[in-house]
């Protein structure tokens, strides 16, 4: 018997519409409304800021580990934005504009991150899980919602983070399998960031794109430049509205560049040259957005330093708040909430043991 | 009341609910078509169909991990996995998630998901078909551990752990699947999740056992009682986690001479918090050092030496002897 091929007829696309020189592809320009675009200007804009801030705390020592998402916020933002509040959003933990899009407050982060578990609370209308910090393993989350949407005959979708080392893992592989299997409403986004920590993109897969891993699954995949609002917009909003009709999930690779620290733990230094960072500063999203804002007439000057104005206010608003509601938190017995919808006698016991302890220390200390 | 095997019981259990709660789907390898390996969910995707009795495809993390998904976003979930052995692909999902979505959101969501799998010895199976590895589970913190140890209590508990807010795993001692009928009412008959109960009353020394261990145990205590005339209190602990000690501390208390046996390995076996329990709590009534009549800290054997790896009536009542001897 011969050897017979056995045609694949698939590729994958590779989608720009506003590259790195602000120049635009009119025919595939997303025809976005004026406040929906100046909506995502300043959320970018207050993300961007907000991680900045973030960082410079945590090099005072006012917030604890966290990792910084500037750089990849077209990525992450431009996929949000083609969801309903509605759909659900399960986040990986580098999707900071994503999240105040979708309502987090920026009290919650700074909370989280300065170590009190109030900042994961989701309030009731968020229909996002809270960050998931094992790599990749909330990938099958999201497979679960959108199944549970479908089930249910809702017309809603599930939309998933991870970066690029995250294909890796097998659940990233059983996640889009299963979704493929059972053409479930669940929508892929891969932040590719170039780097998983010190391990490049070329050190995760021989693959040329993280994409094409779609067509393994049947699935629809498509790669887009992630540094590219106006692009991965219209691949998420191609993709949810597919899905909405039937037509099953898409894995999207965002092509980006994480432009700082992998958390604050981290020293780039180690593993990349400055040279290559800044290679990805000129394709940095912030400004060619703006670009593309100004071209259109819909953002001056003076219309940016507003918006920085605001934002800086907004951030500093905030920071106040939530070191004002820090004074009032640090209950220790918190320590034993909402693990179980009814504690075990075994867990009051220890809850006792432990203000018992603490009745004790704070005898000690009045005696010293 | 029909004489149900464990089998038949759980299938029981699984077809009232589905009939009660729409929003109960059954997920796992071969659980459609084929009834379960051991058909335990025959008959469910003729009556429910197949997008609530759901043949996926062979991968046990993404069984759990969408059954997570499926349960915050408000379904209950049951996937079976098809052998203990293959349960720690779901491990990560369970411990990472499962057991700490209610905690990350501060009380948003909680995860309603009911995880089977069989457990245990005695079918004469493969390796890795055979581990009773259910202290590696209870060490989890929000996880709730159940462990059966025949038809009736198996509907009742599998009941409650599908309306169990929190995740359960629920472990079936196989060698009971066929191995005996008992009564099961028709009606709806639950048990409360995080109790055990005494299966055999007796003042004279206390044996602690669960699962498969427990009709060795009660037939060890009958023997001691034709032997040499002492009554033994037999304790079904029934949830090894969260554990509930009221029972085991106070027949202690009454006995002062306690014997633990589980098939699983011994060291920091669920046996080990036992008897930590009973130093912490009933200390001062021990008549004797606490014994523990357990699997070997050794990987089970395949079949042909497995009888000497499990715990059986000659080893409890050896360990009863000593205890009832000691001075």
């Amino acid at each position: 018997m011969p050897r017979t091929p056995i045609e694949i007829p698939e590729s994958i696309e590779h989608l720009s519409i506003l590259d790195e020189t602000g120049r635009l592809d009119r025919d595939l320009e997303p025809r976005l409304e004026e406040g929906l675009l100046l909506r995502l200007h300043r959320t970018m804009l207050l993300a961007r800021r907000f991680d900045e801030r973030l960082l410079s705390l945590q090099r005072q020592g006012r917030i604890g580990t966290f990792p910084p998402s500037s750089g990849q916020e077209a990525a992450h933002l431009g996929a949000a934005a083609a969801l309903s509040p509605e759909d659900w959003m399960v986040p990986a933990f580098r999707e900071l504009a994503a999240e105040i899009w979708r309502g987090r407050t920026l009290e919650s982060v700074l909370l989280y991150n300065a170590g009190f578990n109030e900042g994961g609370h989701i309030p009731p209308e968020r229909n996002d899980l809270p960050i998931s910090i094992p790599v990749g393993s909330q990938i099958l989350h999201a497979v679960g919602i959108a199944w549970a949407l479908r089930h249910r005959r809702t017309d809603r979708v599930a939309m998933v983070f991870f970066g690029d080392g995250a294909t890796s893992q097998g659940d990233f592989h059983e996640g889009l399998n299963f979704a493929g299997v059972f053409s479930l409403p669940a929508i892929f986004v891969c932040q590719n960031n170039q780097w998983a920590i010190s391990v490049p993109r070329a050190r995760q897969t021989r693959s040329r794109t993280l994409a094409q891993k779609a067509l393994a699954y049947g699935i629809h995949g498509i790669q887009v430049d992630g540094n590219d609002l106006l692009a991965v917009y219209a691949a998420a909003a191609e993709a949810v509205g597919r899905a909405r009709a039937g037509g099953g999930p898409t894995l999207i690779e965002c092509v980006t560049y994480r432009l700082s620290v992998h958390t604050t733990a981290d020293d780039p230094r180690r593993y990349r040259t400055e040279e290559e960072v800044e290679s990805w500063r000129r394709r940095d999203p912030l400004p060619r957005f703006q670009k593309y804002l100004a071209d259109k007439g819909l953002l001056s000057e003076e219309g940016v330093r507003a918006a920085e104005e605001e934002v800086a206010r907004e951030i500093q608003q905030a920071v106040e708040r939530a070191e004002e509601a820090m004074k009032a938190l640090g209950d220790p017995l918190d320590l034993f909430e909402h693990l179980w919808a009814e504690m075990p006698p075994t867990l009051r016991e220890q809850r006792e043991e432990l203000i018992a302890a603490l009745a004790a220390r704070g005898g000690e200390e009045t005696h010293g | 009341m029909a004489k149900l095997n464990l089998v038949q019981a759980l299938n029981l259990a699984l077809r009232q609910e589905m009939e009660r709660d729409d929003r109960v789907i059954v997920l796992g390898e071969d659980v459609g078509r084929d009834g379960g390996v051991f058909r335990v969910t025959e008959g469910l995707i003729e009556r429910f169909g197949e997008e609530r009795v759901v043949d996926t495809p062979l991968a046990e993390s993404a069984i759990v991990g969408t059954a997570i998904g499926m349960a915050v976003a408000g379904l209950r979930p049951v996937c079976e996995i098809q052998f203990d052995g293959f349960t720690y692909y779901g491990m990560h999902q369970i411990e990472a998630h499962a057991t700490r979505l209610r905690w990350r959101s501060r009380g948003r969501f909680h995860v309603p998901l009911v995880v089977r799998a069989p457990y245990g010895g005695g079918v004469r199976a493969l390796e890795h078909h055979s581990e009773s590895r259910e202290a590696l589970w209870a060490h989890l913190p929000g996880l709730k551990t159940v462990i059966p140890s025949g038809p009736r209590n198996a509907r009742a508990l599998l009941l409650s752990a599908i309306r169990d807010p929190d995740p359960v795993l629920f472990f079936e001692p196989k060698a009971l699947y066929r191995a005996f009928r008992e009564e099961v009412p028709e009606e709806e008959e639950t048990l409360p999740i995080g109790r055990s109960r005494i299966a055999r009353e007796g003042g004279d020394l206390t044996l602690v056992a669960y699962g498969a261990m427990l009709r060795p145990t009660l037939e060890a205590a009958e023997e001691l009682s034709r032997q040499r005339g002492a009554e033994a209190e037999v304790i079904d602990l029934l949830t090894i986690s969260p554990l509930d000690d009221t029972l085991l501390v106070a027949s202690a208390r009454k006995t002062g001479r306690v014997a633990v046996v589980h098939e699983a390995p011994r060291s920091f076996g669920p046996g080990a918090e036992i008897v930590a329990r009973l130093v912490e709590k009933a200390f001062y009534h021990l008549e004797a050092p606490v014994a523990r009549v357990t699997g070997y800290d050794v990987i089970i054997p395949l079949f042909r030496r497995e009888a000497y790896y499990l715990p059986d009536v000659p080893r409890i009542v050896q360990a009863a002897r000593r205890l009832l001897e000691a001075p």
